[in-house]
């Protein structure tokens, strides 16, 4: 520890904190526009300026300058104080005064530090320099000369996002932050307009749509992946304006990946919003009475012989609460795995992060099995980035299909054959995991959604245990959940009566069934609806919708309070920001008006009331935002797996659900994405036809 | 009470001293200019700084002023003002609707000491009244109408006020 004396008050540092740190630590803010926590220092704005001494009469950065023992610190003196208003207006010669056109207005560091530190006048008469925009995709709209060149943007692309289409042209004056005309091919490229301390980087989808000031913040949970990001819902006039990441140390940081926070435009399109029913062929809008009343006669017929499906955004109340209604027919199939992945529901350890989100930036020995961590969790992958950017994470094998990760991976093959080898302990790899102090293994969805997923789950675990991955303090075995439900479905133990879709399907292919219940899902073969009732409880027009007898229209995440738990386990809540439009109404509101119709009331009235039943019936999930315990239990030995290679079961990142298929700012990044690559392949083939 | 104070008193009533001072007075003031105005047809003076009816002024090329920047919605302290913005074609930020509830609005002018592009005044017109509560939600063609009704007016009012910003 170092005593340093931020205004004559002592102060107990870390080494090797920064004089800004220690400021803040103390509780001074110290006015600054490059630093960032999460970032490597640059020490370009100059306006972290503090006197210190002992050290050289004049004021210094406090951002770049490293503490000492005894160093004194002075923050606010008239001297300082000149000093940041001359930073401040050399700052505000090349920027221009469109503040009430900048969307950053009201959010803007550089507005509010000027009011607080700068000069009154600007004396600057001079003509402004101005930059010509830059194309950065359709996310990411660019003003350059709004731009003071903090180099956040650049230092996160590098550093962070791991792609280098960021860069700084130029000298002095003439210098301009630049992609070369290309688009940020990252998942996570909407963060550098959080990082943008002016208005020169700011949101393409919502622009000029609204002020920081006069949109209502609701704090919500992402569903659009199974990491549980926290994320502030913007919404203004009843309709989600924008999302951005709430800062959350131990799961997303602060970022958010690009899918998380630019598909809530497909919130307002392609909704359902009134009950239908199928007659004669076609859907036909009708009220809610006689929707529930068709539900129920045709559940009434059934009995038993009642199965659900649940999709990847749905809530604990919606699946407790669907769970019971099935129940109370005497049916145990349900399922909340539309994909079919193959896991032990009733193994906790089995289907958890065990490893946790923030100790993966301890990691030092990584084997990948069948997922790609940057589509399926890009907050994720950035930790898993950092890890090797810091010098942690040395070696990194994948089986499975080759991907970029933004950090190097030795893929070894594309069968699951290759686990085999690794769990006999015999090759270079198992050595590797079975030498490092944090080993991990993390297996997708890419190989549980196979048929033999279940054999691969339990080789991994095999290889988990052999490898000694699973210690007293740390536990290397992990599964990369891809939908927001799946824990807490198993948790519910909401995927115990089935085997994932595939096992209702044959149930449904023999008959097994006369009634089912598809609440918002839409990725399965819906085709094979037709032999049964199908009900479906959903918010978009989409692939189910078109062959269900009847549809129950439902609110999305946004719409609704509701209970997620991530991949880690931990219980996290939501808040509705808007109200869902027309007649739909929350999933558990729907559930409990129709067993009420059936006959059979629950015991709640109200979502207090079914928090309370579910956590009496589950006491471990009325504890928040704190990973699940999961004690280690062996996944049983596994049979024989298939010579097929591992292929990816999603191909394209930016739509994978109905919110994200409906969102038009998607359709824009897919077909971004998608001009990228051909032009990158064309560049290659022309490269490798060359003699 | 004295006699003489008594005698007085009663002469002056007996010779209506005090019906001829008023009359007097009403002779004097006919020979004098007029105070009154023969409101409609005429009308007093106002000031530059008047502050009347809304009004939404245009560049004199014809484009509107107003950026929807939103800063009279943000300092009205009636909440009259309500504004949507959206990119037009051309990318520039403009309003999609912005209406001025004139029922709510009590005049204060802090709409245009906001405005950074003087897109929102109150104009000189103070004869606005209408039959109906409804006419009086005004929105953007009605606010930019009167700004073209008015414009000279307005430049006019802008330009006797400036030596005193």
């Amino acid at each position: 520890m170092v005593k340093v004396l931020v205004d004559d008050t002592e102060q107990e540092c870390e080494e090797g904190m920064t004089v800004l740190q220690a400021c803040e630590q103390a509780g001074v803010e110290i006015p600054h526009f490059c630093y960032h926590d999460r970032l490597s220092i640059a020490g370009n704005c100059r306006m972290c300026l503090v006197e210190v001494s002992p050290g050289p009469p004049k004021p210094q950065a406090s951002c770049a300058l490293p503490i000492s023992e005894g160093m004194a610190i002075t923050t606010d003196s008239p001297s300082l104080r000149a000093a940041r208003k001359g930073v401040m207006e050399f700052l505000l010669i090349n920027h221009p005064l469109d503040c009430p056109i900048c969307d950053q207005g009201g959010e803007c560091d550089l507005q509010d530090q000027a009011l607080a530190y700068g000069f009154e006048r600007g004396r600057f008469v001079e003509n402004k320099r101005s930059v010509g925009e830059k194309f950065m995709g359709p996310l990411v709209k660019t003003v350059m000369t709004r731009c003071i060149h903090c180099t956040r943007c650049v230092r996160f692309a590098n550093e962070v996002a791991g792609v280098d289409t960021i860069g700084m042209l130029g000298r002095g004056e003439d210098v301009e932050i630049t992609t070369l005309e290309q688009t940020l091919d990252s998942e996570l490229s909407g963060n550098v307009i959080d990082l943008c301390p002016v208005g020169a980087l700011t949101a393409k989808p919502s622009a000029f749509r609204a002020r920081s000031w006069e949109v209502d913040k609701t704090f919500g949970i992402d569903v659009m992946d199974a990491v549980g990001s926290n994320i502030r819902i913007d919404s203004k006039d009843g309709r989600v304006l924008r999302i951005l990441p709430r800062l959350h140390e131990d799961v997303n940081e602060e970022w958010l990946s690009d899918k998380a926070r630019f598909s809530c435009d497909g919130l307002t399109r392609q909704r359902l919003d009134q009950p239908y029913v199928r007659k004669e062929g076609k859907l036909q809008a009708v009220e809610w009475q006689e929707a529930l009343a068709l539900v129920a006669q045709k559940t009434r017929q059934a009995r038993a012989r009642c199965a659900a499906l649940a999709g990847n955004h749905c809530d604990l109340e919606s699946l407790y609460a669907l769970k019971k209604l099935l129940q109370g027919q005497g049916s145990q199939m349900f399922d909340a795995r539309q994909g079919g992945a193959q896991f032990d529901p009733s193994l906790r350890g089995g289907y958890l992060f065990n490893t946790t989100i923030a100790r993966v930036a301890e990691v030092d020995a990584l084997l990948i099995v069948g997922a790609n961590p940057r589509e399926d969790a890009p907050t994720l992958n950035a930790r898993v980035r950092q890890a090797w950017l810091h010098g942690k994470l040395r070696r990194a094998y994948g089986v499975g299909v080759r991907c970029d990760l933004t950090y190097p991976c030795h893929w070894l093959d594309d069968k699951p054959q290759r686990l085999l080898k690794i769990a006999a302990g015999k090759d270079g790899v198992f050595e590797t995991l079975s030498m490092a102090k944090r080993p991990m293994l993390m297996v997708g969805y890419d190989a549980l959604e196979r048929s033999d997923g279940k054999e691969i789950w339990r080789l991994c675990g095999a290889i988990a245990e052999k490898a000694k991955m699973v210690r007293e303090d740390w536990n290397g075995f992990n599964l990369l959940h891809r939908s927001a439900s799946a824990v807490g479905a198993s948790e519910l133990g909401f995927n115990r009566g089935l085997e994932g879709v595939q096992s209702l399907l044959v149930a449904m292919a023999k008959g097994c069934v006369d009634v089912t219940f598809v609440m918002e899902a839409d990725d399965f073969d819906t085709e094979a609806l037709d032999r049964c009732f199908t009900v479906y409880i959903g918010h978009h027009g989409e692939r189910t919708a078109q062959v269900a007898d009847v549809i129950l229209p439902s609110a999305a995440y946004t719409e609704k309070s509701g209970t997620w738990i991530n991949m880690e386990g931990r219980v996290q809540r939501g808040f509705a920001a808007v109200s869902p439009p027309g007649k739909a109404q929350a999933s558990w509101r729907i559930l409990r008006a129709l067993s009420e119709t059936l006959g059979a009331a629950p015991a709640w009235n109200d979502l207090q009331g079914l928090r309370e039943n579910l956590t009496k019936e589950h006491p471990e999930l009325g504890e928040q935002d704190r990973p699940l315990k999961a004690a280690w239990t062996s996944l049983g030995k596994a049979g024989a797996l298939r010579e097929e290679a591992i292929v990816a079961r999603c191909d394209n990142y930016y739509m994978t659900d109905p919110v994200s298929r409906a969102s038009e700012t998607m359709s824009a990044c897919t077909r971004t994405r998608r001009e990228l690559r051909t032009a990158a392949s064309r560049t290659s083939a022309s490269q490798a036809s060359r003699p | 009470m004295s006699f003489f104070t008594f005698f007085n008193k009663h002469l002056r009533a007996f010779l209506l001293q005090e019906l001829l001072q008023g009359m007097w007075l009403t002779l004097r003031s006919m020979f004098r200019p007029k105070h009154t105005l023969n409101y409609p047809y005429e009308k007093g003076p106002l000031s530059p700084r008047f502050r009347g009816e809304h009004a939404l002024r245009r560049y004199p090329n014809g484009e509107e002023r107003c950026i929807a920047c939103k800063l009279c919605e943000a300092v009205c302290p009636a909440q009259a003002i309500t504004i949507d913005s959206e990119p037009r074609d051309d990318g520039s930020r403009r309003a999609t609707r912005y209406d001025i509830d004139m029922t709510k609005c009590i005049y204060c002018g802090l709409c245009q000491e906001a405005c950074p592009v003087d897109a929102i005044v109150q104009g000189p017109n103070f004869e606005f009244a209408t039959e109906t509560r409804e006419e009086l939600f005004y929105d953007k063609q009605k606010l930019l109408d009167n700004g073209d009704r008015w414009e000279e007016a307005l430049a006019a009012n802008l330009k006797r006020d400036a030596p005193y910003r």
